[in-house]
Protein backbone atom coordinates (compact mmCIF):
# COMPACT_ATOMS: atom_id res chain seq x y z
CA UNK A 1 0.00 0.00 0.00
CA UNK A 2 2.70 2.28 1.12
CA UNK A 3 4.70 1.64 -1.67
CA UNK A 4 1.10 2.73 -4.01
CA UNK A 5 0.25 5.82 -2.63
CA UNK A 6 3.29 8.20 -2.99
CA UNK A 7 3.45 7.58 -7.04
CA UNK A 8 -0.66 7.98 -7.05
CA UNK A 9 0.12 11.36 -5.01
CA UNK A 10 3.02 12.42 -7.53
CA UNK A 11 0.73 11.47 -10.87
CA UNK A 12 -1.87 14.43 -11.08
CA UNK A 13 0.84 17.06 -9.86
CA UNK A 14 2.56 16.10 -13.57
CA UNK A 15 -0.25 16.02 -15.57
CA UNK A 16 -3.23 17.88 -16.84
CA UNK A 17 -4.23 20.83 -18.21
CA UNK A 18 -5.02 24.23 -16.53
CA UNK A 19 -8.51 23.63 -15.49
CA UNK A 20 -8.78 20.12 -16.20
CA UNK A 21 -8.50 17.53 -13.39
CA UNK A 22 -8.30 19.60 -10.71
CA UNK A 23 -11.67 17.32 -9.42
CA UNK A 24 -9.73 14.56 -10.20
CA UNK A 25 -6.67 15.17 -8.11
CA UNK A 26 -9.15 15.68 -4.82
CA UNK A 27 -11.52 12.87 -5.58
CA UNK A 28 -8.09 10.62 -5.90
CA UNK A 29 -6.78 11.32 -2.84
CA UNK A 30 -10.05 11.05 -1.12
CA UNK A 31 -10.14 7.40 -2.55
CA UNK A 32 -6.63 6.60 -1.36
CA UNK A 33 -7.67 8.02 1.91
CA UNK A 34 -10.85 5.75 1.94
CA UNK A 35 -9.18 2.99 0.95
CA UNK A 36 -6.27 3.13 3.56
CA UNK A 37 -8.72 3.76 6.59
CA UNK A 38 -10.24 0.80 5.64
CA UNK A 39 -7.47 -1.27 5.64
CA UNK A 40 -6.28 -0.04 9.15
CA UNK A 41 -9.89 -0.54 10.40
CA UNK A 42 -9.53 -4.16 9.10
CA UNK A 43 -6.42 -4.71 10.80
CA UNK A 44 -7.71 -3.96 13.78
CA UNK A 45 -10.96 -5.80 13.88
CA UNK A 46 -9.02 -8.74 15.22
CA UNK A 47 -8.87 -7.33 18.43
CA UNK A 48 -12.41 -7.32 18.51
CA UNK A 49 -14.03 -10.10 16.93
CA UNK A 50 -14.84 -14.07 17.46
CA UNK A 51 -13.12 -16.67 15.54
CA UNK A 52 -16.49 -16.93 13.77
CA UNK A 53 -16.66 -13.66 12.20
CA UNK A 54 -13.50 -13.60 11.24
CA UNK A 55 -14.05 -16.81 9.30
CA UNK A 56 -16.92 -14.83 7.77
CA UNK A 57 -14.48 -11.49 7.20
CA UNK A 58 -12.02 -13.73 5.68
CA UNK A 59 -14.54 -15.01 3.26
CA UNK A 60 -15.54 -11.54 2.40
CA UNK A 61 -11.76 -10.79 1.32
CA UNK A 62 -11.62 -14.40 -0.53
CA UNK A 63 -14.69 -12.96 -2.58
CA UNK A 64 -13.60 -9.40 -2.49
CA UNK A 65 -10.71 -10.73 -4.61
CA UNK A 66 -12.24 -12.95 -7.25
CA UNK A 67 -14.29 -9.52 -7.35
CA UNK A 68 -11.69 -7.47 -8.39
CA UNK A 69 -10.57 -9.84 -10.53
CA UNK A 70 -13.66 -10.61 -12.74
CA UNK A 71 -14.49 -6.95 -12.38
CA UNK A 72 -11.02 -6.18 -14.50
CA UNK A 73 -12.09 -8.30 -17.14
CA UNK A 74 -16.04 -7.45 -17.23
CA UNK A 75 -16.37 -3.72 -15.46
CA UNK A 76 -13.36 -2.35 -17.16
CA UNK A 77 -12.77 -3.99 -20.63
CA UNK A 78 -15.82 -5.18 -20.93
CA UNK A 79 -15.46 -9.17 -21.61
CA UNK A 80 -18.39 -11.30 -20.05
CA UNK A 81 -16.75 -14.20 -18.45
CA UNK A 82 -19.31 -16.45 -16.49
CA UNK A 83 -16.57 -19.53 -16.59
CA UNK A 84 -14.40 -18.15 -14.17
CA UNK A 85 -14.98 -20.72 -11.97
CA UNK A 86 -12.40 -22.42 -14.92
CA UNK A 87 -9.77 -20.38 -13.16
CA UNK A 88 -10.37 -21.00 -9.50
CA UNK A 89 -10.94 -24.70 -9.91
CA UNK A 90 -7.49 -24.64 -11.81
CA UNK A 91 -5.67 -22.44 -9.33
CA UNK A 92 -6.96 -24.65 -6.62
CA UNK A 93 -6.45 -28.14 -7.40
CA UNK A 94 -3.08 -26.45 -8.84
CA UNK A 95 -2.30 -24.89 -5.29
CA UNK A 96 -3.25 -28.54 -3.63
CA UNK A 97 -1.57 -31.06 -5.52
CA UNK A 98 1.75 -29.34 -5.52
CA UNK A 99 1.38 -29.33 -1.44
CA UNK A 100 0.29 -32.44 -0.82
CA UNK A 101 1.55 -34.83 -3.51
CA UNK A 102 5.00 -33.23 -4.07
CA UNK A 103 5.77 -30.96 -0.64
CA UNK A 104 6.27 -27.94 -2.75
CA UNK A 105 5.04 -24.55 -0.59
CA UNK A 106 2.13 -22.82 -1.49
CA UNK A 107 4.59 -19.42 -1.56
CA UNK A 108 5.73 -21.23 -4.82
CA UNK A 109 2.29 -22.78 -5.31
CA UNK A 110 0.22 -19.55 -5.55
CA UNK A 111 2.74 -17.45 -7.88
CA UNK A 112 2.67 -20.99 -10.89
CA UNK A 113 -1.67 -20.74 -9.84
CA UNK A 114 -1.42 -17.40 -11.17
CA UNK A 115 0.75 -18.28 -14.55
CA UNK A 116 -1.57 -20.99 -15.10
CA UNK A 117 -4.50 -19.08 -14.71
CA UNK A 118 -3.24 -16.35 -16.65
CA UNK A 119 -2.24 -18.91 -19.16
CA UNK A 120 -5.41 -20.49 -19.89
CA UNK A 121 -7.36 -16.86 -19.52
CA UNK A 122 -5.00 -16.55 -22.65
CA UNK A 123 -5.91 -19.66 -23.83
CA UNK A 124 -10.09 -19.00 -23.82
CA UNK A 125 -9.48 -15.57 -24.55
CA UNK A 126 -7.28 -16.07 -27.92
CA UNK A 127 -10.16 -18.67 -28.87
CA UNK A 128 -12.63 -16.36 -28.74
CA UNK A 129 -11.10 -12.88 -29.34
CA UNK A 130 -9.25 -14.42 -32.43
CA UNK A 131 -12.46 -15.52 -33.99
CA UNK A 132 -14.39 -12.43 -32.76
CA UNK A 133 -16.72 -14.07 -30.55
CA UNK A 134 -18.45 -11.55 -28.38
CA UNK A 135 -20.73 -10.85 -25.71
CA UNK A 136 -22.87 -13.76 -25.12
CA UNK A 137 -21.31 -15.93 -27.83
CA UNK A 138 -18.08 -15.13 -25.46
CA UNK A 139 -19.40 -15.67 -22.15
CA UNK A 140 -20.89 -19.35 -23.63
CA UNK A 141 -17.54 -20.58 -24.09
CA UNK A 142 -16.38 -19.25 -21.00
CA UNK A 143 -18.80 -21.43 -19.41
CA UNK A 144 -18.42 -24.19 -21.45
CA UNK A 145 -14.58 -24.22 -20.58
CA UNK A 146 -15.16 -24.51 -16.61
CA UNK A 147 -17.63 -27.27 -17.63
CA UNK A 148 -15.54 -29.09 -19.20
CA UNK A 149 -12.58 -28.69 -16.90
CA UNK A 150 -15.51 -30.18 -14.01
CA UNK A 151 -16.37 -32.91 -16.40
CA UNK A 152 -12.28 -33.74 -16.63
CA UNK A 153 -12.12 -33.56 -12.82
CA UNK A 154 -14.76 -35.44 -12.03
CA UNK A 155 -12.94 -38.71 -13.83
CA UNK A 156 -9.64 -37.87 -12.78
CA UNK A 157 -8.64 -40.67 -10.28
CA UNK A 158 -5.45 -38.53 -9.62
CA UNK A 159 -7.37 -35.90 -7.86
CA UNK A 160 -9.99 -38.10 -6.45
CA UNK A 161 -12.52 -37.76 -9.17
CA UNK A 162 -15.91 -36.70 -7.24
CA UNK A 163 -14.95 -37.68 -3.77
CA UNK A 164 -13.05 -34.41 -3.41
CA UNK A 165 -9.04 -34.00 -2.84
CA UNK A 166 -7.88 -33.30 0.79
CA UNK A 167 -5.41 -31.24 2.26
CA UNK A 168 -3.62 -33.19 5.49
CA UNK A 169 -4.89 -32.10 8.84
CA UNK A 170 -2.44 -29.49 10.62
CA UNK A 171 0.08 -30.90 12.69
CA UNK A 172 1.40 -29.57 15.85
CA UNK A 173 4.69 -28.68 14.02
CA UNK A 174 3.09 -26.89 11.45
CA UNK A 175 4.31 -23.38 10.58
CA UNK A 176 1.62 -21.18 9.32
CA UNK A 177 4.24 -19.19 7.31
CA UNK A 178 5.76 -22.16 5.84
CA UNK A 179 2.59 -23.53 4.79
CA UNK A 180 0.63 -21.03 4.69
CA UNK A 181 -2.04 -22.88 6.41
CA UNK A 182 -3.13 -21.86 10.17
CA UNK A 183 -5.68 -20.97 12.06
CA UNK A 184 -8.74 -18.61 11.66
CA UNK A 185 -6.75 -14.83 12.82
CA UNK A 186 -3.92 -16.39 9.90
CA UNK A 187 -6.21 -16.71 7.13
CA UNK A 188 -7.57 -13.61 7.91
CA UNK A 189 -4.65 -11.28 7.46
CA UNK A 190 -3.38 -13.77 4.32
CA UNK A 191 -6.53 -12.91 2.96
CA UNK A 192 -7.02 -9.09 4.09
CA UNK A 193 -3.06 -8.85 2.69
CA UNK A 194 -3.70 -10.93 -0.52
CA UNK A 195 -6.72 -8.45 -1.46
CA UNK A 196 -4.98 -5.41 -0.62
CA UNK A 197 -2.51 -7.20 -2.83
CA UNK A 198 -4.90 -7.55 -5.76
CA UNK A 199 -6.55 -4.55 -5.39
CA UNK A 200 -3.55 -2.66 -5.86
CA UNK A 201 -2.43 -4.01 -8.70
CA UNK A 202 -5.95 -3.41 -10.32
CA UNK A 203 -6.16 0.29 -9.32
CA UNK A 204 -2.54 0.77 -11.10
CA UNK A 205 -3.82 -0.84 -14.13
CA UNK A 206 -7.15 0.83 -14.32
CA UNK A 207 -5.03 4.08 -13.74
CA UNK A 208 -2.67 3.83 -16.11
CA UNK A 209 -2.77 3.84 -20.41
CA UNK A 210 -3.82 0.20 -20.09
CA UNK A 211 -6.79 1.25 -18.30
CA UNK A 212 -7.48 3.78 -20.39
CA UNK A 213 -7.70 1.42 -23.63
CA UNK A 214 -9.59 -1.54 -21.68
CA UNK A 215 -12.05 1.22 -20.60
CA UNK A 216 -12.62 2.00 -24.62
CA UNK A 217 -12.48 -1.37 -25.26
CA UNK A 218 -15.80 -2.31 -23.05
CA UNK A 219 -17.31 1.13 -24.40
CA UNK A 220 -17.40 0.81 -28.31
CA UNK A 221 -14.48 -1.62 -29.39
CA UNK A 222 -14.73 -0.31 -33.02
CA UNK A 223 -14.78 3.03 -31.73
CA UNK A 224 -11.25 2.07 -29.54
CA UNK A 225 -9.25 -0.05 -32.32
CA UNK A 226 -9.92 3.32 -34.53
CA UNK A 227 -8.57 5.43 -31.79
CA UNK A 228 -5.44 2.85 -32.31
CA UNK A 229 -6.40 0.28 -29.44
CA UNK A 230 -5.03 -2.78 -29.92
CA UNK A 231 -7.80 -4.33 -29.07
CA UNK A 232 -6.93 -8.04 -29.72
CA UNK A 233 -3.55 -7.38 -27.01
CA UNK A 234 -5.55 -5.89 -24.61
CA UNK A 235 -8.73 -8.50 -24.24
CA UNK A 236 -6.10 -10.96 -23.68
CA UNK A 237 -3.80 -8.93 -21.38
CA UNK A 238 -7.07 -8.74 -19.23
CA UNK A 239 -8.24 -12.35 -19.56
CA UNK A 240 -4.63 -13.36 -18.30
CA UNK A 241 -4.51 -11.02 -15.34
CA UNK A 242 -8.31 -11.63 -14.42
CA UNK A 243 -7.59 -15.35 -15.13
CA UNK A 244 -4.62 -15.19 -12.66
CA UNK A 245 -5.74 -13.15 -10.18
CA UNK A 246 -8.64 -15.74 -9.87
CA UNK A 247 -6.40 -19.05 -9.61
CA UNK A 248 -4.90 -17.58 -6.72
CA UNK A 249 -8.16 -16.60 -4.83
CA UNK A 250 -8.80 -20.82 -5.98
CA UNK A 251 -5.39 -21.79 -4.02
CA UNK A 252 -6.42 -20.14 -0.62
CA UNK A 253 -9.65 -21.71 -1.16
CA UNK A 254 -8.21 -24.92 -1.19
CA UNK A 255 -6.03 -23.97 1.62
CA UNK A 256 -8.63 -22.46 3.89
CA UNK A 257 -10.97 -25.45 3.41
CA UNK A 258 -8.24 -28.29 3.08
CA UNK A 259 -10.64 -30.06 1.00
CA UNK A 260 -11.57 -29.87 -2.60
CA UNK A 261 -14.71 -30.83 -4.85
CA UNK A 262 -15.21 -30.69 -8.71
CA UNK A 263 -17.85 -29.18 -8.35
CA UNK A 264 -17.40 -26.44 -5.03
CA UNK A 265 -14.67 -25.41 -7.47
CA UNK A 266 -15.28 -25.85 -11.06
CA UNK A 267 -19.24 -25.61 -11.16
CA UNK A 268 -21.48 -23.04 -12.88
CA UNK A 269 -22.51 -22.23 -9.15
CA UNK A 270 -18.91 -20.83 -8.04
CA UNK A 271 -19.31 -18.95 -11.27
CA UNK A 272 -22.38 -16.74 -10.40
CA UNK A 273 -21.56 -16.06 -6.70
CA UNK A 274 -18.22 -14.59 -8.26
CA UNK A 275 -19.74 -12.11 -9.94
CA UNK A 276 -22.33 -11.23 -7.67
CA UNK A 277 -20.05 -8.80 -5.73
CA UNK A 278 -18.66 -6.88 -8.14
CA UNK A 279 -22.45 -6.45 -10.08
CA UNK A 280 -23.90 -5.61 -6.81
CA UNK A 281 -21.02 -3.60 -5.58
CA UNK A 282 -20.67 -1.07 -8.72
CA UNK A 283 -19.50 -2.67 -11.93
CA UNK A 284 -15.68 -1.26 -13.59
CA UNK A 285 -15.53 0.72 -9.68
CA UNK A 286 -12.36 -0.34 -8.17
CA UNK A 287 -14.03 -0.46 -4.46
CA UNK A 288 -17.59 -2.02 -5.96
CA UNK A 289 -16.63 -5.63 -5.29
CA UNK A 290 -15.22 -5.01 -2.06
CA UNK A 291 -18.60 -3.14 -1.06
CA UNK A 292 -20.41 -6.14 -3.13
CA UNK A 293 -18.59 -8.88 -0.89
CA UNK A 294 -19.56 -6.68 2.61
CA UNK A 295 -23.00 -7.24 1.22
CA UNK A 296 -23.10 -10.44 -0.50
CA UNK A 297 -21.56 -12.94 1.94
CA UNK A 298 -22.86 -11.77 5.23
CA UNK A 299 -26.41 -11.92 3.40
CA UNK A 300 -25.56 -15.53 2.19
CA UNK A 301 -24.66 -16.90 6.13
CA UNK A 302 -27.67 -14.93 7.53
CA UNK A 303 -30.07 -16.21 4.83
CA UNK A 304 -28.63 -19.75 5.13
CA UNK A 305 -29.06 -19.34 8.90
CA UNK A 306 -32.93 -18.83 8.69
CA UNK A 307 -33.15 -21.55 5.96
CA UNK A 308 -31.68 -24.03 7.62
CA UNK A 309 -33.79 -22.98 10.99
CA UNK A 310 -37.27 -22.64 8.92
CA UNK A 311 -35.99 -25.59 6.99
CA UNK A 312 -36.65 -23.82 3.61
CA UNK A 313 -34.08 -24.81 1.07
CA UNK A 314 -33.02 -22.26 -0.87
CA UNK A 315 -34.09 -19.32 0.67
CA UNK A 316 -30.55 -17.84 0.69
CA UNK A 317 -30.75 -18.03 -3.21
CA UNK A 318 -34.34 -16.54 -3.46
CA UNK A 319 -32.37 -13.62 -1.18
CA UNK A 320 -29.59 -13.12 -3.44
CA UNK A 321 -32.33 -12.94 -5.91
CA UNK A 322 -34.07 -10.24 -4.74
CA UNK A 323 -31.27 -8.26 -3.88
CA UNK A 324 -30.18 -8.44 -7.30
CA UNK A 325 -33.43 -7.38 -8.39
CA UNK A 326 -33.25 -4.22 -5.83
CA UNK A 327 -29.84 -3.10 -6.58
CA UNK A 328 -30.94 -3.27 -10.42
CA UNK A 329 -34.09 -1.60 -9.88
CA UNK A 330 -32.88 1.53 -7.29
CA UNK A 331 -28.99 2.06 -8.11
CA UNK A 332 -28.48 0.23 -11.56
CA UNK A 333 -24.54 0.74 -11.75
CA UNK A 334 -24.22 -0.87 -8.06
CA UNK A 335 -24.52 0.25 -4.56
CA UNK A 336 -20.80 1.68 -4.58
CA UNK A 337 -21.04 4.53 -7.44
CA UNK A 338 -24.65 5.28 -5.43
CA UNK A 339 -23.26 5.11 -2.21
CA UNK A 340 -20.10 7.32 -3.00
CA UNK A 341 -22.01 9.99 -4.17
CA UNK A 342 -22.87 10.52 -1.27
CA UNK A 343 -19.81 10.25 0.43
CA UNK A 344 -18.26 12.88 -2.41
CA UNK A 345 -15.85 10.42 -2.90
CA UNK A 346 -16.87 9.85 -6.96
CA UNK A 347 -15.90 11.52 -10.10
CA UNK A 348 -17.06 10.53 -13.30
CA UNK A 349 -13.49 9.64 -15.16
CA UNK A 350 -12.47 7.27 -12.02
CA UNK A 351 -15.65 5.66 -11.06
CA UNK B 1 2.69 14.05 -53.91
CA UNK B 2 -0.39 11.49 -53.71
CA UNK B 3 -0.77 10.18 -49.73
CA UNK B 4 -3.96 8.14 -50.97
CA UNK B 5 -4.16 6.31 -54.15
CA UNK B 6 -7.49 4.48 -54.04
CA UNK B 7 -7.55 1.89 -57.58
CA UNK B 8 -10.56 0.51 -58.39
CA UNK B 9 -12.17 -0.02 -55.11
CA UNK B 10 -15.38 -2.52 -54.70
CA UNK B 11 -17.26 -3.58 -52.73
CA UNK B 12 -20.46 -5.98 -52.89
CA UNK B 13 -22.82 -6.98 -50.29
CA UNK B 14 -25.02 -9.47 -51.07
CA UNK B 15 -26.29 -8.61 -54.52
CA UNK B 16 -25.49 -5.05 -53.77
CA UNK B 17 -22.64 -3.17 -55.26
CA UNK B 18 -22.17 -0.50 -52.86
CA UNK B 19 -18.65 0.51 -54.14
CA UNK B 20 -18.12 0.37 -57.77
CA UNK B 21 -15.10 0.38 -59.46
CA UNK B 22 -13.74 3.88 -57.58
CA UNK B 23 -9.94 5.00 -58.41
CA UNK B 24 -9.02 8.60 -56.70
CA UNK B 25 -6.14 9.94 -55.14
CA UNK B 26 -5.67 12.40 -52.33
CA UNK B 27 -2.79 14.60 -51.80
CA UNK B 28 -0.64 15.16 -49.29
CA UNK B 29 -1.42 18.08 -47.30
CA UNK B 30 -4.77 18.55 -49.25
CA UNK B 31 -8.44 18.62 -48.32
CA UNK B 32 -10.36 16.54 -50.42
CA UNK B 33 -14.44 16.08 -50.08
CA UNK B 34 -16.15 13.03 -50.84
CA UNK B 35 -19.80 13.86 -51.74
CA UNK B 36 -23.01 12.46 -53.18
CA UNK B 37 -26.41 11.70 -52.44
CA UNK B 38 -27.68 9.12 -49.50
CA UNK B 39 -26.62 5.65 -50.06
CA UNK B 40 -24.22 6.83 -53.29
CA UNK B 41 -21.67 4.56 -51.44
CA UNK B 42 -19.10 7.34 -49.61
CA UNK B 43 -19.51 5.97 -46.02
CA UNK B 44 -18.47 2.45 -47.56
CA UNK B 45 -15.33 3.81 -49.03
CA UNK B 46 -14.57 5.06 -45.71
CA UNK B 47 -14.75 1.83 -43.89
CA UNK B 48 -13.33 0.27 -46.49
CA UNK B 49 -10.27 2.75 -46.51
CA UNK B 50 -10.06 2.78 -42.72
CA UNK B 51 -9.93 -0.99 -42.39
CA UNK B 52 -13.22 -1.26 -41.03
CA UNK B 53 -14.48 -3.61 -44.11
CA UNK B 54 -12.60 -5.38 -46.01
CA UNK B 55 -13.16 -4.67 -50.42
CA UNK B 56 -14.04 -7.18 -52.56
CA UNK B 57 -12.09 -5.82 -55.16
CA UNK B 58 -9.26 -3.17 -55.58
CA UNK B 59 -6.32 -1.84 -53.90
CA UNK B 60 -5.42 0.82 -51.21
CA UNK B 61 -2.33 2.36 -51.12
CA UNK B 62 -1.06 5.16 -48.18
CA UNK B 63 2.26 6.79 -48.63
CA UNK B 64 2.89 3.97 -51.17
CA UNK B 65 2.11 0.79 -48.97
CA UNK B 66 -0.60 -1.33 -49.49
CA UNK B 67 -2.83 -1.21 -47.07
CA UNK B 68 -5.93 -3.55 -47.87
CA UNK B 69 -6.45 -6.15 -45.25
CA UNK B 70 -4.72 -4.45 -42.08
CA UNK B 71 -7.11 -4.03 -39.01
CA UNK B 72 -8.01 -0.61 -38.13
CA UNK B 73 -5.79 0.03 -34.76
CA UNK B 74 -3.07 -0.97 -37.17
CA UNK B 75 -3.91 1.83 -39.73
CA UNK B 76 -4.31 4.26 -36.85
CA UNK B 77 -0.92 3.81 -35.66
CA UNK B 78 0.25 3.98 -39.59
CA UNK B 79 -1.46 7.66 -39.32
CA UNK B 80 -4.83 7.24 -40.44
CA UNK B 81 -7.89 8.77 -38.02
CA UNK B 82 -11.13 8.37 -39.16
CA UNK B 83 -14.59 9.47 -37.38
CA UNK B 84 -17.65 7.90 -37.69
CA UNK B 85 -20.76 9.24 -38.92
CA UNK B 86 -23.32 7.77 -36.35
CA UNK B 87 -21.07 9.35 -33.45
CA UNK B 88 -19.41 6.14 -31.12
CA UNK B 89 -18.54 8.81 -28.05
CA UNK B 90 -17.39 5.97 -25.19
CA UNK B 91 -19.88 6.85 -22.67
CA UNK B 92 -18.38 5.45 -19.83
CA UNK B 93 -15.47 8.08 -19.87
CA UNK B 94 -15.48 11.67 -19.36
CA UNK B 95 -14.89 13.74 -22.29
CA UNK B 96 -11.26 14.67 -21.62
CA UNK B 97 -10.68 10.78 -21.32
CA UNK B 98 -12.43 9.72 -24.24
CA UNK B 99 -9.94 12.05 -26.21
CA UNK B 100 -6.41 10.59 -24.13
CA UNK B 101 -7.22 7.24 -25.40
CA UNK B 102 -6.86 8.51 -29.04
CA UNK B 103 -3.92 10.58 -27.94
CA UNK B 104 -2.02 7.45 -26.07
CA UNK B 105 -0.80 6.54 -29.98
CA UNK B 106 1.57 8.41 -29.89
CA UNK B 107 1.97 10.27 -26.30
CA UNK B 108 1.72 7.00 -24.06
CA UNK B 109 2.56 8.75 -21.15
CA UNK B 110 -0.90 9.63 -19.40
CA UNK B 111 0.52 13.25 -18.53
CA UNK B 112 1.34 14.04 -21.95
CA UNK B 113 -1.94 12.09 -23.19
CA UNK B 114 -3.86 13.98 -21.02
CA UNK B 115 -2.16 17.82 -22.01
CA UNK B 116 -2.71 17.08 -25.80
CA UNK B 117 -6.08 15.89 -24.86
CA UNK B 118 -6.55 19.35 -23.11
CA UNK B 119 -4.64 21.44 -25.60
CA UNK B 120 -7.00 19.38 -28.70
CA UNK B 121 -10.41 20.00 -26.55
CA UNK B 122 -9.57 23.52 -26.13
CA UNK B 123 -8.99 24.49 -29.56
CA UNK B 124 -12.26 22.80 -30.47
CA UNK B 125 -14.57 24.61 -28.36
CA UNK B 126 -14.87 21.76 -25.71
CA UNK B 127 -12.25 22.76 -22.97
CA UNK B 128 -14.97 23.44 -20.56
CA UNK B 129 -16.88 20.31 -20.78
CA UNK B 130 -13.52 18.21 -20.68
CA UNK B 131 -14.75 17.12 -17.36
CA UNK B 132 -18.31 16.04 -18.01
CA UNK B 133 -19.34 12.53 -18.47
CA UNK B 134 -19.34 12.17 -22.56
CA UNK B 135 -22.58 10.48 -22.32
CA UNK B 136 -23.69 14.04 -20.91
CA UNK B 137 -23.16 15.66 -24.12
CA UNK B 138 -25.47 17.04 -27.27
CA UNK B 139 -25.06 15.75 -30.60
CA UNK B 140 -23.75 18.86 -31.74
CA UNK B 141 -20.76 18.75 -28.99
CA UNK B 142 -20.80 14.70 -29.37
CA UNK B 143 -19.64 15.62 -33.56
CA UNK B 144 -16.62 17.95 -31.81
CA UNK B 145 -15.90 15.16 -29.35
CA UNK B 146 -15.51 12.83 -32.10
CA UNK B 147 -13.38 14.92 -34.25
CA UNK B 148 -11.25 15.67 -31.26
CA UNK B 149 -10.45 12.22 -30.77
CA UNK B 150 -9.59 11.71 -33.98
CA UNK B 151 -7.20 14.19 -34.04
CA UNK B 152 -5.81 13.51 -30.89
CA UNK B 153 -4.08 10.04 -32.62
CA UNK B 154 -1.85 12.94 -34.77
CA UNK B 155 -2.95 11.28 -37.94
CA UNK B 156 -1.36 12.22 -41.38
CA UNK B 157 -4.10 11.16 -43.29
CA UNK B 158 -7.74 12.39 -41.09
CA UNK B 159 -10.69 11.01 -42.48
CA UNK B 160 -14.24 13.05 -41.61
CA UNK B 161 -17.49 11.81 -41.82
CA UNK B 162 -20.35 14.62 -41.94
CA UNK B 163 -18.25 16.16 -38.83
CA UNK B 164 -19.99 19.38 -39.59
CA UNK B 165 -23.56 17.76 -39.87
CA UNK B 166 -25.99 19.33 -37.42
CA UNK B 167 -23.69 21.84 -36.50
CA UNK B 168 -24.58 25.59 -36.10
CA UNK B 169 -22.78 28.01 -38.81
CA UNK B 170 -20.38 29.10 -35.73
CA UNK B 171 -19.63 25.77 -34.70
CA UNK B 172 -18.96 24.48 -38.56
CA UNK B 173 -16.88 27.77 -38.64
CA UNK B 174 -14.64 26.78 -35.60
CA UNK B 175 -14.16 23.02 -36.79
CA UNK B 176 -13.40 24.36 -39.81
CA UNK B 177 -10.09 26.83 -38.78
CA UNK B 178 -9.42 23.53 -36.37
CA UNK B 179 -9.17 21.75 -40.05
CA UNK B 180 -7.59 24.06 -41.43
CA UNK B 181 -4.42 24.87 -39.01
CA UNK B 182 -4.07 20.98 -38.63
CA UNK B 183 -3.73 21.16 -42.32
CA UNK B 184 -1.37 23.98 -42.16
CA UNK B 185 0.39 21.42 -39.56
CA UNK B 186 0.60 18.99 -42.32
CA UNK B 187 -2.15 17.13 -42.17
CA UNK B 188 -4.25 15.67 -45.32
CA UNK B 189 -7.67 15.74 -44.85
CA UNK B 190 -10.32 13.56 -46.44
CA UNK B 191 -13.92 14.12 -45.68
CA UNK B 192 -17.39 13.47 -46.16
CA UNK B 193 -19.98 16.39 -46.45
CA UNK B 194 -23.21 16.99 -47.13
CA UNK B 195 -22.58 21.09 -46.32
CA UNK B 196 -21.65 22.55 -49.68
CA UNK B 197 -21.03 25.99 -48.09
CA UNK B 198 -18.28 24.28 -46.55
CA UNK B 199 -16.92 21.54 -49.46
CA UNK B 200 -16.85 24.92 -51.48
CA UNK B 201 -14.97 26.94 -49.15
CA UNK B 202 -12.25 24.24 -48.00
CA UNK B 203 -12.04 21.35 -50.44
CA UNK B 204 -9.05 21.42 -52.96
CA UNK B 205 -10.73 18.47 -54.49
CA UNK B 206 -14.16 16.97 -54.67
CA UNK B 207 -14.99 13.36 -55.61
CA UNK B 208 -18.61 12.80 -56.56
CA UNK B 209 -20.16 9.06 -55.83
CA UNK B 210 -23.02 8.14 -57.46
CA UNK B 211 -24.69 4.80 -57.25
CA UNK B 212 -21.61 3.38 -55.88
CA UNK B 213 -19.37 5.10 -59.08
CA UNK B 214 -17.06 7.87 -59.19
CA UNK B 215 -19.22 10.30 -61.25
CA UNK B 216 -16.44 13.18 -61.27
CA UNK B 217 -13.34 14.33 -59.50
CA UNK B 218 -12.12 17.83 -60.30
CA UNK B 219 -11.53 21.21 -57.95
CA UNK B 220 -14.50 22.35 -56.49
CA UNK B 221 -15.80 25.12 -58.78
CA UNK B 222 -15.52 22.24 -62.10
CA UNK B 223 -17.50 20.24 -60.13
CA UNK B 224 -20.62 22.61 -59.25
CA UNK B 225 -20.53 23.79 -63.16
CA UNK B 226 -20.28 19.94 -64.18
CA UNK B 227 -23.83 19.33 -65.94
CA UNK B 228 -23.71 15.09 -64.76
CA UNK B 229 -23.14 16.23 -61.16
CA UNK B 230 -25.88 18.84 -61.22
CA UNK B 231 -27.98 16.30 -62.77
CA UNK B 232 -27.55 14.02 -60.37
CA UNK B 233 -26.52 15.50 -57.19
CA UNK B 234 -26.44 19.80 -57.01
CA UNK B 235 -29.42 20.09 -59.13
CA UNK B 236 -31.85 17.45 -57.58
CA UNK B 237 -30.75 19.02 -54.05
CA UNK B 238 -31.59 22.46 -55.07
CA UNK B 239 -34.83 21.41 -56.70
CA UNK B 240 -35.82 20.01 -53.23
CA UNK B 241 -35.55 22.93 -51.70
Amino acid sequence: MSSVLPRDARRPASGGGPAVSRGFRATSMRQWGAAVAFVLVMLLVPLVASTFHLSVLTLIFLFAFVGVAWNLMMGFAGQLSLGHALYFGAGAYLVAILAERYGITPWLGLPLSFALGAALGCIVGALGFRFAVRGVYFALLTIAFAEFARIVFEHWGFVGRTGGFFLKALGPDNVPLLSLRGDSLFFYYALLMSLVGAWALAALLVRSPIGYRWRALRDDEDAARALGVRAFRMKLLVAAVSGGLTAIAGGWFGLIGGSLFPDSVFGMRISIEMILAPVIGGMGTLFGPILGAFLVIPLNEVSRDLAQSLGINGLNLLLYGVLLMAVIIVAPGGCWPWLARRLRLSDAGNR
Amino acid sequence: MTILEVRNLTKRFAGLVAVDDVSFDVEKGSITALIGPNGAGKTTAFHLIAGALTPSEGSIRFEGREIVGRTPEELCSMGIARTFQIVRPLLGMTVLENVMVGALNRAPKLAEARAVAADLLHRIGLGAKADAPASTLTLPDRKLLETAKALATRPRLLMLDEVMAGLRPSEADRVTAVLHSFRDDGVTILLIEHVMRVVMAIAQKVVVLHHGKALAQGAPAAIAADPRVIESYLGRKAERR
